[in-house]
Parts: C-alpha cells; structure tokens; sequence
C-alpha cells in the first residue's frame, strides 16, 4: 500500500491552506483518514492511546446491523414470492428473494448514505473541520427503518432533513438530542403518512407477466393483526398459522411483514451480541429497554381490555421495531442518557412507554420509535438529576465534616 | 486501623521494556532544575550564570510563596539559564563538581522537633516543595494546615518504578522523614499499599502512620484514588501528599542534615536494551543514560511513565518529582485502513480489537493517537476506568464551559490531571483530558484561592 500512502503524500498539499483545492480540504482529509489510520502521535497528556477510535467504534455498530440489513434484504424477497403464492419455505427460492431483496433494498441504502454523508462532507468543508462517522451508522440505521416501499425521493428528503435539521443545526455529532435516523423515520411518518404505514407499504406486490397475487392476500403486520386478534394471525398470502406459537415463531424469525431490517429478532440478537460484547452497546440500555416493555405487557395482560392487550408479553416484544429499537436506536450513546444510573431509567421507561403508545394509539400501531424520541428529549434531564444526586451528596459530606 | 479497599474500576497496562531489579550508579555531568515542573510556582532566580553552588543553595523561590526554595541537586557552576518565550525561566543548568559539596542544614531529630521547627528546615533546606497538595496538585502551601497527609507507596502506573524495590534498604530514612512529616498535621498521616502482592518490609512495618491496602488495577496506586476513598476532600479543605521517594529525601535531610536529592529511576519502555534500576540525582541529565542504550528509530523519550510523564529531548533531565525515564517508540507509519484491521499489536480496553483474548501479553505501544479528534460521544467509558464517585464527562464539560461553580459540584477539588490519564488512554474521541484538567484546576485556584 506504499504507491497509495506516496500518491495521497504527493497530492497533499494541494489540499493545504494555500493549495488549489484548499476547498476540498474535508473531503480530502476524510477519504485520507479512511484510507490510513493517520500517523498523529500524542502531543500532550498520555503518550499511549488505546487501539480503538471513532472509525472502529462506528463500523463495528455497522456490523452488528449486516445481520439485520441481510435477513431485511432476504426477507424482502420472502414475502414478496409469498404473496405472488410462490416459493413458501424459507429456503425456496433463495437466491431468486435475495436477488429481489437487494435490487429492492440497496437502492434505499445508496440513497441514504449518498445523501446523508455528501450533507456531512458539504458541512465539515463549511465549518472547516473533519468529517465525522456519525453517519456511517445512520445511513444504514434510515433504510433499514423504513417499508420497502417508501420511494427513493422521500428517503432523500427524509435524510437531508435528519442530518441538517436533526444534527448539523446542534453543532454536528456529538452535539445533537434527538437520534437522526429515528428523525428520518418520524419525519417521513408525519410528512408522508400513507407511505409509511397501513397494508401496504411493507411488501412490494409487483407482479410480472404471468404473476399474479394470491385471493387472500393481506399486507397487513402482526400489529395490525393483533388489533383483531391476539391469536389468530395469517401471513401475507392470506394462509393462517396453525397455532398461536407458530404465528409467534415466525415473529421470532422474521418471516413476517415489516421495516426492512425490524422484523428477525434473531438478526437483530446477533447484532446485540456484538455490540454488547465490544462493550460499544449499554447493556445497561438495551435490559432495562427489555424489562420496560416486558412489564409494560404484563400489566396489558392483567388488565385485559380488548384484544391487544391480551398478546402475551413476550411476544408483545417480536412484533415492530422493538427490538431493532432495543438494539440499535435507544443505545446511541449522544442522545441516551449518558449516566449509568440514567441509562437504566431511560431504557426502561423507553420500552415501557413504547408498548404503552402501541397498544393505546388508535391511528396507528405501532409506538417505539415515539417512545425512543420522547426519551431522547427527556435524556437530558434523567442525567441532570442522576448527576444533581452527586452534587447533593458531596454537599452534605461538607456539611457533616463542618460539625 | 488501616483499611483495605477493593479498587475494582481501572485498567492495568501491561507494557513490555519492564527495569530489571538490577541497580547501577549513573552519574552526570550537567544536572538541570526545570521551574515549570513545580506546577503554579512563579520562579525568582537567587542565583547567576557562573555562581558557584553547594548541594542544598536555593536556585529560586516562589514569589507566591516566598518561604518555598527549590534548591540545587549538586554542587558545581551555574552554567546557564535557559528561558523561554517573555523570559519564562525554562532551566537552570549546573555544571556538576566531581565530588559534591553539601551546604550543612545539621541533623537533628524530628521527634524533639515541633511542627513549626520542622516546617522551617524543609523550607530552608529545600525540601519543602516535595510536599504537594490538592486540591490543585501544586506545591503545599505552608501557611496552611492539611487535614491529613497522605503517601501512596506504590505506582501503579505502567512501566513505573516499583518503590518496594527503591526502599527496601532504606528502613531508617524512610521511617525518619516519616516521623517529620507527621509533625506537618494535627490529622493522621495515610501510607497506602499495594493490596494485590506483599509489599516490602519498610513500608508495612512503618510507625505512626495510618496503612491502608488497595487491592485492584491501576489507578489503585494513585494517591486521589487514595485520598477519595479515605478522606475525600471537600471545598475548604487541605490534603498534603508526598511520594515515597521524597519522604526519603526528607528523611536524610534530618538524619545527615544535607539535601541529598538522590533518585532511584527506573529506566524502562520497549525501547532501552537493558531496562533497570538507576541511582541518579534529581535533574540529572539523560543522555549519558541512554546514549548507547537504545534501539534504533524514531523514539519518544518521557520523564515519568507513558500516561502521565512529560516528554523530553535525548539531552534533557530527570524531571522533579520523577522516578523514572520511559523510552517507547514515536509512531512513524500511517496504517492501512487500520481503524478495521485486527491490530493484533494494538491494546484496547474495549473488546473491538483481539487484546481481551490475551490478558496477560504485553505490548509495545508506540505514541499513536490511533485516530482523530472527535467530539464526545461514546458514553461509559470513562467511567469503567476511573474509580471515583465523580461524574468525569460532566466534569470536563464544566471545566470546558469553565464554570467554576459547576466544577466545584462536580468534585474538581479531588481530582489531579493524573487521574484522568486512564481516561485519557482509553477516550475513542482521542481528547486531551489531562491538559483540560489543568486548565480547570488553574482556573479554580486563580478564582478560589
């Protein structure tokens, strides 16, 4: 790799103050760092760093999603050939869904990242300093959020807007409060609701010639279908599951209608392990998110007022975005709580007022992403008053030394 | 009764280039007293370029404190005065004799002494600015009384020198600075040990003083880990410290009535061929040391240990309060796209990269950032390496935003720059924590008083 270090040493200065394309320092400077590690040695304090940085600690949130981004871009397929009545076993067809999935999917992805990182770059030139890889994880974050459906252009819209006006405005990353991918997702949902949620956005029920969709075809989600029942759920071809288990099983897996990256709670478990495992994920944020919507349910399934309530707990929390919100929304470290204390009180009441806002919303079921924003807001002021408890206890230890 | 206290938060840092329990004498030619070492001090020069010195003659004073000296190492000639930009005084070479003189401050006893009495002979003979203080970490101020005094007899730092090897013949002295330092107080005097292995005989069988253990990684042996668990300081109040080394200064002062400011260093980091034990003085110039000693390269030379030390050229001295000389690699190479590569070589207190697989390898780290400048952003880092009831990001916001009254509730009195080194090591955003410290400590002190 010595050609390409020399190359990027000779076109340096271009870059430089000074140089011609001194506008271009940013860009340069970022595509530079991504290339090679930067040779910086410590100038003040420590004279050794640990191995790890910004780079490494985004990409590896990156991987935790792939899981998740390859069962979405599979699954895609899945129920696509599902409604056409064709390919019904997981691994039928598997290649002709994948194929489907990724023409279907990658466009999203390309659309997010183009859109989302030329803002960062066009922003860092602006402000005069490096890009930061923030959005690494949010470009990814946004498609996978959505329903296959969404068109290219609102996702554009939808990243530009969570970028400038969820991030850029607050000072960049690092600085914002509310999470910018769940800023695209909300942003869509209130802008453009008949895109983002009802029967039929979560499926792309194209049929070529000599397709055609199946009699009983039903676009609905699980959550849609709970309203209904708590026990009878049928998949997209319209077929009943033989039991309330097997509907509960797919969930599990994922074989079920939903935002591309949401539905495989498997996926999704893998990608937690990584995180977690890294120490890049709070453990802390994504148990006390579990317990929060667990008990959340098991009190809905006390209480036992109509149908939705009666899903049992556990699987309250296989349905939506709930564990994608678990794992990858609610632990971004900028707009959680940054305390250990209040890690725990943020994930419990994010998961908690999630299944509350699913269950109680009437126009539309499904309540994570509110509850994660809400929390986001409140973040703040869960830390203020975990850290105002330390102050108050140093306080009083000076009053009682002074005795 | 001393206590033992689990530090369970913190990091060991396993550095190859450890010093071999080997002691050699090294002997300089040019010794320097560098100021800016006593942190805070506003040097006044009491000596010329060509004076001649005796061991124990005042080179300055404080102009804060008028009473505090810091005095020369050896005797010899004043060869030169090296300042710095608006003439800051930078250095103060001598010339070192042959054979060295001492001025005569006359032995005597510290227990027949009283507080007073011995105050004023480590201020006359110099040995006064070995005891510091927090909160700020600056030189004691002796109009003040502590409410306690503590020694921490070990480091914990990686690749620092292990005070059980430097005292473990020095019973009298030790024991003898002790006694004169318990006259500083009316509070107890705290001497904290290391919990995880037996510690030498000197500092378990010492007298008078309060011993406590400390089991645990790194920061274990720093002495604010030792003060908050003990006797945390609050607004107000005075905890002196001092390290083992200069309790030992101290205690030959009173034994033999000279200042005799003998260092034992540890010459160490990946980089010396033959890594060990140094009896030296205090500013004595390196390169004798190191000339002949050291591999090839590019290298990064530090007065002290890799987190906290200060960095300094090949022709350059022993710092002041240091008790080692640590020699790693500068980092020369841009890596390709290292920040996803395995780094097999590289330690990480996270588990993105394959050291947590081997706990007990040891490195050879060189002064790499391993990344860029980035705002805060992870989260609970710091807090897994830094064993205080502190919240240290809303610490260093406030010290950024420099609003005293927060950094006051946030415990800036109990905390020193070296604290923060662990977080420093391991911060993703590459931050400059213990530079921020200072700053808010100074901004405190100018502020508070």
């Amino acid at each position: 790799m010595k050609f390409l270090r020399d190359y990027l040493d000779s076109i340096k200065p271009n870059f430089e103050k000074g140089g011609k394309l001194e506008k271009l320092h940013s860009v340069f400077d970022g595509l530079e760092t991504f290339l090679f590690v930067p040779r910086h040695g410590a100038q003040s304090g420590a004279h050794i760093r640990d191995g790890i940085d910004m780079k490494r600690a985004m990409f590896t949130v990156v991987i935790a999603m792939i899981p998740a981004m390859l069962f979405g871009i599979w699954n895609t397929g899945h129920q696509h050939f599902l409604t056409l009545g064709m390919f019904a076993g997981p691994l039928d067809g598997l290649m002709d869904k994948l194929m489907f999935g990724l023409i279907k999917v990658l466009p999203l992805i390309v659309v997010s990242y183009g859109v989302g990182l030329g803002i960062e770059f066009l922003f860092a030139q602006l402000r005069g300093h490096s890009i930061n890889e923030g959005f690494l994880v949010s470009g990814l974050l946004i498609p996978l959020c959505l329903p296959v459906e969404v068109p290219l252009w609102m996702v554009a819209v939808a990243t530009a807007f969570a970028v400038v006006i969820g991030k850029e405005v607050f000072g960049g990353t690092g600085m914002n409060i509310l999470n910018p991918a769940l800023t695209a997702r909300a942003f869509l949902f209130f802008a453009y609701p008949t895109k983002m949620s009802g029967n039929t956005v979560w499926i792309n029920t194209s049929a070529e010639n000599g397709q055609a969709l199946v009699d009983g075809y039903s676009g609905e989600t699980f959550l849609a279908q709970s309203i209904q029942s708590s026990s009878n759920y049928v998949n997209v071809a319209g077929v009943p599951y033989e039991s309330a288990t097997d509907a509960w099983m797919n969930a599990f897996w994922g074989f079920i209608p939903g935002s591309i990256g949401e539905t495989s709670v498997v996926a999704i478990l893998i990608g937690a392990g990584v995180l977690l495992f890294t120490g890049i994920g709070s453990w802390r944020i994504m148990l006390s998110f579990f317990l929060g919507g667990y008990v959340m349910g098991l009190i809905f399934n006390a209480w036992g007022a109509n149908e939705f309530m009666q899903v049992p707990a556990i699987y309250q929390t296989f349905m939506g975005g709930f564990f994608f919100g678990m794992v990858f929304m609610a632990t971004d470290p900028v707009s959680a709580a940054q305390t250990n204390v209040g890690k725990w009180i943020y994930g419990f009441l994010a998961g908690f007022l999630g299944i509350m806002i699913r269950v109680f919303n009437p126009a539309y079921p499904e309540g994570i992403m509110m509850s994660i924003l809400f929390m986001n807001v409140m973040a703040p002021l869960i830390d203020h008053y975990v850290v105002q408890a330390n102050v108050n206890r140093r306080l009083k230890r000076v009053k009682v030394s002074n005795q | 009764m001393g206590k033992s206290i689990k530090i369970k938060k913190g990091l060991n840092i396993n550095l190859v280039g450890e010093a071999d329990k080997v002691l050699s004498n090294h002997v300089s030619d040019t010794y320097s007293i560098k100021p800016p070492n006593f942190h805070g001090a506003i040097p006044k020069l009491l000596v010329k370029e060509g004076a001649e010195v005796l061991a124990g003659t005042p080179l300055f004073f404080d102009k804060n404190h008028e009473q505090v000296k810091v005095c020369s190492p050896v005797s010899g000639e004043v060869a030169s005065i090296v300042r710095g930009e608006k003439r800051k005084i930078l250095e103060i070479r001598i010339l070192a004799d042959k054979e060295i003189k001492y001025e005569d401050f006359g032995a005597s006893n510290p227990n027949d002494l009283s507080g007073d009495e011995v105050k004023k002979k480590m201020l006359q003979a110099g040995a006064w600015p070995f005891i510091r203080q927090r909160p700020y970490d600056v030189i004691a101020n002796p109009n003040q009384k502590p409410k306690a005094i503590f020694i921490s007899g070990f480091d914990s730092n990686p690749l620092a020198a292990d005070f059980d090897f430097v005292l473990h013949d020095k019973a009298e002295e030790f024991q003898i600075g002790l006694d004169a330092i318990k006259k500083l107080t009316d509070g107890k005097v705290h001497l904290g040990l290391r919990g995880d292995h037996n510690p030498t005989d000197v500092l378990k069988n010492a007298k008078g003083v309060e011993i406590n253990y400390f089991p645990g990684p790194h920061p274990a042996g720093n002495v604010g880990v030792q003060i908050h668990h003990i006797d945390p300081i609050n607004k107000g109040e005075v905890v002196w410290y001092v390290s083992p080394q200069d309790v030992l200064l101290i205690g030959k002062l009173f034994l033999t009535g000279k200042y005799d400011a003998t260092r034992i260093i540890a010459l160490a980091g990946s980089e010396v061929l033959k890594p060990r034990y140094y009896k030296t003085l205090i500013g004595a110039n390196i390169k004798s040391l190191v000339e002949g000693n050291v591999k090839e390269g590019l290298l990064r030379y530090i007065s002290g240990n890799p987190l906290t030390g200060e960095r300094i050229s090949q022709d350059d001295s022993l710092g002041a309060y240091h008790s080692s000389i640590t020699v790693i690699p500068e980092t020369t190479e841009s890596r390709f796209f290292g920040w996803i590569t395995p780094n097999f070589d590289k330690l990480s207190a996270s588990r993105t990269m394959f050291s947590w697989l081997m706990p007990n390898k040891k490195y050879s780290l060189d002064t790499s950032l391993n990344g860029e400048d980035r705002a805060f952003v992870m989260t609970g880092q710091y807090e897994k390496v830094f064993p205080f009831d502190i919240y240290p990001v809303y610490l260093l916001k406030a010290i950024l935003t420099e609003d005293i009254e927060k950094m006051e509730n946030l415990g800036i009195f109990e905390v020193a720059p070296e604290d923060f080194a662990l977080c420093e090591f391991v911060c993703t955003s590459k931050m400059q924590l213990q530079k921020m410290v200072r700053e808010g400590l100074d901004l405190v002190h100018k502020e508070v008083g």
